[in-house]
């Protein structure tokens, strides 16, 4: 099925950003914001969820506590027991102290290096993954925003060059994606 | 000129003076009624007890220092603010600065206590204060050239000078700014806030150190100064976070939206770290060394201290680190309420484990008089505090980061 693709080019975030809201105010939905840094205030705009990274990150957290507490509790205590000046001596609970150290840098790595991942995944941008935008220069200093007429039943083309017209983009360009 | 006197007619018609209801009059007075009452029951009832004078003593620098430290917290914050050039908490500025400026009366009061506790020769809580103690012991004898009551309170005389001068300046450019607006102010605070920012690194440390490290005058911990530091801070931000939702609730502060208390909700979260973080520090260094003298003071409040000790770093720690963690909750201000008023209790708590356990160790209690006390001084700090905060308008018209902070937002 083919749809068909408009990409508003702007020089500005500022400009972008009042675009879109004058876009979204007339039903316009915006499928995708480019850009080579984070717009503030664009989420709300064009209707983006908010993120659960936060909650993976917690997740990924626990699961570096768990895997340190385990291992740790395995290697010096259970299966070579290692007494070190005296501590820890044999015995997790009343050691847990000299433990946390590493628990804690554990906990920071499984939570930071999940959540990169994960975040780079859910863009799929991940090393050697194909580009995602439309165009190189959004990753210097153009802002590009997507709308695809298959999204927007309620719009006609005409209504859309219309609306855009007046908006400041610096290029327009439409293509049709198999 | 006429432009400047259009001016202040102009910041006169937007001021919103704050003023106490009587129902928060009533309640503060209340608490320092009932306060009085438990803390004269209690000394009534113990005051033939062994101990009793150290006991009253302790009680008195506990909560003197315990409140005159939120004040500093608070103008450490301000200071802070002023050298970072932050630009949002403009409009939450009066209410540091009026928390800020229960620093006087805390340290008249704190002053008072040490006063007479120097003229008790120490009252068993200063005991290198004691001549007979230090002619039998050796190890205070190597600290006598710092541990001497001149230089003691030669120090303790110019923390309270510097922070005092330091405070009636910002007060009085903060007020001016309000009539005269401009960028000149600004950056006079900005080096005045850098400058005192240098004066407190090194005074949060040694003032640690004179006032309750020397308690346990045979100890020491190059941590201490941060510990009790981290500790004074997150007390003065829970009370800013109280002062604000409580103002707010009340109807003023137009411009203070969530994201405002949001930043100060992070502050909570991130300060209950760095304190955790340094409690544990301290602690696990000095627990892996085992060296005789310096573990003496953890067994002594691990003994003696047991729940009470590990159920304050508990609540210190834990609590907000669960609590807190998520976006919704430091927006929320019934939660920040109740896990600020919580964790309050639980520095004050810190700081009675840090006193009392020097100067009581085993013979510690909590009894009516230790009930009483801070029940008195929180009624005082709140009338004070809305003192303070009537004073002088709640927003502050002419700060150069007014507009910015208005439209806080992330």
């Amino acid at each position: 099925m083919s749809d068909k693709v408009i990409y508003a080019m702007y020089g500005d975030d500022d400009v972008l950003k009042s675009s879109a809201k004058k876009l979204v105010s007339n039903g316009v939905k915006i499928s995708e914001v480019y850009s080579p840094f984070p717009i503030h205030g664009i989420d709300p705009i064009i209707g983006v969820k908010g993120t659960r990274l936060g909650i993976m990150a917690f997740l990924y957290g626990l699961t570096g506590l768990a895997l340190a507490t385990i291992g740790m509790y395995y290697f010096m205590v259970v299966e070579w027991k290692m007494n070190i000046g005296g501590k820890p001596n044999f015995s997790y609970a009343e050691n847990v102290l000299a433990f946390i150290p590493i628990t804690f840098e554990f906990t920071v790595l499984c939570a930071a290096h999940g959540m990169a991942i994960t975040y780079l995944l859910l863009n799929r941008t991940l090393p050697g993954m194909p580009a995602q935008n439309p165009d190189p220069r959004t990753t210097d200093d153009k802002f590009v925003m997507e709308i695809r007429l298959s999204e927007n039943h309620g719009v006609t083309e005409d209504k859309l060059d219309e609306l855009l017209k007046d908006t400041g983009f610096v290029e327009l360009d439409k293509k049709i994606i198999e | 000129m006429v432009l400047r006197q259009l001016q202040i007619q102009q910041n006169k018609n937007k001021i919103m003076e704050f003023t106490i209801t009587k129902k928060a009059k009533k309640t503060a007075f209340g608490l320092i009624g009932v306060g009085a009452l438990l803390a004269i029951v209690g000394i009534i009832t113990n005051i033939g007890e062994a101990h009793f004078t150290t006991r009253l003593m302790t009680n008195g620098l506990i909560n003197a220092f315990f409140f005159m430290a939120i004040g500093l917290g608070a103008l450490f914050f301000l200071a802070l603010n002023y050298a970072t050039e932050a630009g949002w908490y403009a409009v939450v500025k009066r209410i540091i600065e009026s928390v800020a400026l229960f620093l006087p009366y805390g340290i008249g009061i704190f002053g008072l206590i040490l006063l007479t506790i120097s003229f008790m020769k120490g009252a068993h809580i200063y005991t290198w204060m004691d001549a007979h103690t230090v002619a039998e012991d050796e190890l205070i004898q190597g600290k006598s050239a710092y541990l001497n009551m001149a230089f003691f309170w030669l120090r303790t005389l110019v923390y309270f000078t510097v922070y005092l001068l330091f405070l009636r300046g910002f007060r009085k450019r903060s007020l001016l700014e309000d009539q005269v607006g401009g960028t000149e102010i600004h950056f006079k605070n900005y080096r005045k806030g850098a400058t005192f920012l240098v004066f407190f690194a090194v005074f949060s440390s040694t003032s640690a150190w004179d006032w309750l490290m020397s308690i346990d005058v045979h100890w020491y911990s190059t941590l201490f100064g941060w510990y009790t530091f981290a500790g004074m801070w997150v007390s003065a931000m829970v009370v800013i976070v109280l002062t604000t939702i409580y103002l707010k609730k009340q109807g003023y502060l137009p411009h203070v939206n969530d994201s405002h208390i949001h930043d100060i909700g992070k502050w909570i979260f991130a300060i209950s770290f760095l304190w955790s973080y340094l409690w544990f520090s301290q602690y696990m260094l000095i627990w892996y060394a085992n060296i005789g003298e310096e573990v003496i003071y953890y067994v002594m409040r691990t003994e003696n201290y047991k729940y009470l000790y590990f159920g304050m770093f508990f609540i210190n720690f834990v609590f907000p680190m669960l609590i807190l963690m998520s976006r919704d909750a430091k927006r929320d201000t019934g939660v920040l309420m109740f896990v600020g008023l919580v964790i309050l209790i639980g520095h004050w708590l810190d700081v009675f484990i840090m006193v009392s356990g020097g100067s009581l160790g085993a013979n510690w209690n909590i009894g009516l008089l230790e009930i009483g006390l801070p029940l008195v001084m929180a009624g005082v700090f709140i009338l004070i505090l809305f003192k303070n905060l009537a004073s002088a308008p709640l927003t502050p018209v002419n700060h150069p980061f007014l507009d910015e902070s208005i439209h806080h937002e992330f």
